[in-house]
């Protein structure tokens, strides 16, 4: 009847899993009670839950990711408290078992489930607004991407209190990763989870890219649009060519666990290195899908902040498609250590270094975007000059690690560790917070507290280098990464500094809530009245805020690079309407429930497969069938609206 | 299900632990490899610093300087692009990847795990096998193995020929140089030398399950007369290597202790790249050799 699922699967006594599973739970209950009591359930699911606005999906994947970002920095704290206690004889607090689920957890959660997410969800919300579209090109299927990944979220939860997670790292090499090393049910919630949420980000990708290349507005060429959507270009193209590699090979580690394949097993003719090879074939373009958009915010703020057009606009765009091409090129690089010879390693060495040319290119654009500039330093602005300062030694110590001989040295150490928290919280998290305050207002009507987001930026500047500059020291001296204890009592002073590194960064988190708290409550002082708190210069400027369903009543024709900008020092920020454009009646797509029923369903065949519970399995792909066909037999999906709705609801500006 | 016993490890004796944390990673090279590959890391750290410096500081002067609030500064507010400086950037990074370049091609040539080193003295062949959590090092030529200990004359070059009994790990000793994975089915390559007598701590650096933080080993070089002595102590170990001996200590769990038989059956390396995969198929030739 249940497959494999029995008492056994419940922590009852483990307090660590209980601890946390019983605080989720409640909280989860207090914000049902909340939402029940206030009333709020059907406006939840009416402008929420079943919305297919992509500004209320981006909102909700940033939600998403926010919320997973607590979840996986507190695995944070987890290793860095156990490694700053476990030296010499000391085991430390956490067993190998639980330790090594939480670093697994701690990888694909930030990986995908915050990175991804966030950078998703920024996507989603300013790409169509930057490119005057109304929507995304498949709004319903956006809906379906989003409640996908939350469908692969909760299972990597759940799997806190049923069962396990995967103990075998992040990318779950084999044959670790096989039944006759992993028998348990961790490496299934893993795959799973990732399955479906990869196939949300699969659909996201095709979506955006349809998106920005067949609904820009009139007179948008390539060459007019803005810096950020360039890179959502290039980072969703990324995603199109490279999730189908997860897919599959995922899908061959599945079929080797559930079916006895031998893909790569170590019998029967299985070879783990292939797995290695293709999960490096989609995992280095992943870092680019994740640093591309980050690095079109960048563009954007320092822009915006300097009251300049962005320096070298082509080069830009030129450097971020080359990033684009060569990030294919370079997979072999995370296993020089696996003896493919010297020609292989110092090919793909000299590609890696090669990807350091349009990067380093994007770091002089910036800063000759600063040169000359009359600098605002709002929040925004910090991010992007920390990231600046924080990104080139991250970059260094990567070209470092693409030289063969070098990686020979530092490959798997806590160099390596140090080196890509460096690009990533460099780079994708200070990206992604400095998206969210930037837009904020746009989402929202009203901007973030400043002083509060800038003590967040403080925080995790500080935290950042107190964490993982004793990383680097302790990989040098040959510390590797995943240990759970090591015998070495001259290493633990590095690991208390690490530790006390991630507290700040703590303290960075919790005043991201307080920030968000104290903004909500003073959004009365904090109004953005006209919609461009900034001076901003692309057209998400225009709209006001937040913007109505259909973004732009009227769409703009466009004539050049940042559009707005002009418009406001030609005509007082009035666009050009389009030609043709309000003689005809707008249709706005309805709100649908597809997406929520769909991710639920795959919700429930996951754990069910996850628990070989295989009639629930077959029920579940069965009703997601049906939720399909019945979605493919309505006929309609939109809402007309008329001018007159249109100008009573979308007030001064077109 | 593996499952392992943690317990806690003989208090080490090594010297190695002893001294402050900087004198035994891979800036203190006790060999040939690691000593080259020190140099490397610090030149390109340089070449890089010699561009991220000023770039950093760049950043915070341009930034500092043209605040809001400067009156001296000159505002170019339209100044968005430039012949000159387009040619510059484009031009920096790709003279330092050119240099770059040039460092990783020709590393990764001399540098190669699998070129024998230049030495007057013929290599020691040591066959070694990563297990669930231990080391076996396997002396072929002299018919002597050990556990989590890897005895080796001082001065002369090492060849290593390395597998894994069950998963990936990574066969790592920082002062020595090169790390290199063990992988079931599939042997590599790798050469290594110490050039002084001491003990070096070595360990897996691929994660291997949950015993993964316990496979350390210790490197220990001698003198050639003290590896001689070395040698014939352990031949007089009553212990042989042979198929019941290697199941039981292909158990998974973590070695309580150093260990070495005085005899080893004779293919034994062969035998485990064999079972490893189980079936007579041939082992994968991806990566190999």
């Amino acid at each position: 009847m249940f497959g494999r699922l029995t008492w056994d699967a419940f922590p009852v006594h483990d307090p660590i899993p209980l601890f946390a599973a019983g605080f989720v739970l409640l909280v989860l209950a207090g914000v049902l009670l909340l939402v029940t009591v206030k009333g709020w359930w059907p406006t939840l699911w009416r402008d929420w839950i079943t919305s297919v606005d992509h500004k209320r999906v981006g909102v909700m994947y940033v939600l998403l990711a926010l919320v997973m970002l607590v979840r996986g920095f507190i695995d944070a704290l987890m290793m860095r408290s156990q490694l700053a206690l476990a030296a010499g004889h000391a085991p430390g607090y956490l067993p190998p078992a639980h330790y090594d689920q939480i670093f697994s957890a701690h990888g694909t959660i930030m990986i995908f489930f915050v990175g991804m997410t966030f950078m998703v969800g920024l996507m989603n919300f300013a790409v169509p607004l930057q490119i005057g579209a109304r929507d995304v090109a498949f709004p319903v299927l956006n809906s379906v991407s989003f409640w996908l990944t939350a469908a692969g979220v909760l299972l990597v939860n759940v799997s806190l209190v049923v069962g396990e997670f995967a103990r075998t790292g992040w990318l779950a090499y084999p044959p670790l990763s096989e039944l006759a090393f992993s028998p348990g049910v961790g490496v299934d919630y893993y795959l799973w989870a990732l399955q479906i949420s990869g196939v949300g980000t699969l659909l996201s990708g095709i979506n955006l890219t349809t998106t920005i290349l067949k609904m820009r507005t009139p007179g948008m060429g390539y060459s007019r649009m803005p810096i950020f959507t360039w890179t959502a270009l290039a980072s969703n193209l990324l995603i199109i060519a490279a999730f189908p590699i997860l897919t599959a090979t995922l899908g061959m580690l599945l079929l080797d666990r559930y079916l006895g394949f031998h893909f790569f097993t170590n019998e029967a003719g299985g070879n783990a290195m292939m797995y290695v090879n293709l999960i490096w074939a989609w995992g280095h373009p992943e870092v680019y899908i994740l640093i591309l958009p980050a690095f079109g915010i960048f563009s954007e703020v320092i822009a915006t902040f300097s009251g300049k057009p962005l320096f070298g606009y082509r080069s830009m765009a030129i450097a971020t498609m080359a990033i684009c091409m060569l990030s294919f090129m370079v997979w072999l690089h995370h296993f020089f250590t696996m003896g493919a010879g010297a020609d292989v390693n110092g090919f793909f060495g000299i590609a890696t270094t090669i990807i350091a040319v349009p990067t380093g290119v994007k770091i002089f654009n910036w800063l000759f975007t600063l040169y000359g500039g009359t600098l605002r330093f709002e929040t925004p602005l910090l991010w992007a000059i920390g990231f600046i300062v924080t990104f080139v030694v991250g970059g260094a110590s990567g070209v470092l690690l693409a030289i063969p001989p070098a990686d020979f040295q530092l490959h798997n150490s806590l160099f390596l560790v140090a080196h890509f928290h460096n690009v990533i919280i460099g780079g994708v998290v200070f990206g992604a917070f400095a998206g969210y305050t930037y837009w904020f207002p746009k989402a929202f009507g009203f901007r973030l507290h400043d002083g509060l987001g800038k003590a967040v930026f403080w925080c995790w500047f500080i935290g950042f280098w107190l964490a993982f500059l004793p990383l680097y020291a302790l990989g040098l001296m040959g510390a590797t990464r995943r240990m759970q204890h090591y015998p070495e009592t001259g290493w633990q002073p590095f690991m208390v500094v690490a530790l006390v590194g991630a507290l700040v960064i703590l303290a960075g988190i919790v005043l991201t809530g307080v920030q968000l708290v104290v903004s909500v409550r003073a959004r009365e002082r904090l109004r953005d009245a006209n919609g461009d708190p900034w001076d901003g210069r692309t057209l998400e400027w225009a709209t006001r805020s937040p913007p109505p369903a259909w973004n732009f009543g009227v769409l703009p024709q466009v004539s050049g690079l940042d559009e707005f900008w002009e418009a406001k020092r030609c005509n007082g920020g009035a666009l050009v309407a389009a030609r043709g454009e309000g003689a005809r009646p707008l249709q706005v797509p309805r709100p649908s429930a597809l997406g929520v029923v769909l991710a639920f369903f795959a919700f429930v065949a996951g754990f069910a497969l996850v628990w070989h519970i295989l009639w629930l399995a077959g029920l579940a792909l069965s009703c997601i069938v049906v939720a399909c066909l019945l979605r493919a037999w309505q006929t309609e999906h939109e809402v007309e609206l008329n001018a007159a709705d249109i100008a009573g609801r979308d007030g001064a500006r077109p | 299900m593996p499952s392992v016993s943690v317990d806690i490890r003989e208090p080490h004796e090594d010297s190695a632990l002893q001294t402050p944390a900087w004198q035994h990673g891979v800036l203190d090279p006790q060999g040939p490899i690691a000593a080259a590959e020190r140099t490397i890391l610090l030149n390109a750290t340089v070449i890089m610093l010699a561009v991220v410096v000023p770039v950093i500081l760049m950043t915070l002067a341009f930034a500092w300087w043209f605040r809001a609030g400067n009156k001296w500064a000159r505002r170019l507010p339209e100044w968005a692009w430039s012949g000159p400086v387009e040619v510059t950037v484009w031009a920096i990074p790709t003279l330092v990847v050119l240099f770059l370049g040039g460092i990783a091609w020709i590393g990764a040539h001399d540098l190669d795990p699998a070129r024998p080193l230049a030495s007057k003295a013929a290599p020691l062949e040591v066959q070694v096998v990563s297990l669930d959590w231990k080391w076996l090092f396997i002396y072929p030529a002299q018919g002597v193995a050990s556990v989590n200990r890897l005895v080796v004359p001082a001065g002369t070059p090492l060849r290593l020929q390395l597998t894994s009994a069950s998963v990936m790990n990574s066969f790592f000793v920082p002062q020595l140089g090169s790390q290199i994975y063990t992988m079931p089915g599939m042997t590599t390559t790798l050469h290594l030398q110490a050039d002084r007598p001491g003990s070096y701590a070595g360990l897996s650096a691929q994660f291997s399950g949950d015993g993964f933080s316990d496979m350390r080993f210790d490197a220990v070089a001698l003198p050639a007369a003290a590896f001689a002595q070395w040698l014939a102590s352990a031949r007089a170990d009553p212990d042989t290597l042979d198929a019941p001996a290697y199941t039981a200590l292909a158990r998974p769990g973590v070695a309580a202790s150093a260990a070495t038989f005085g005899h080893v059956a004779p293919g034994m390396f062969k035998a485990i790249l064999a079972t490893s995969v189980k079936q007579a198929t041939p082992a994968p030739s991806m990566a190999m050799e």
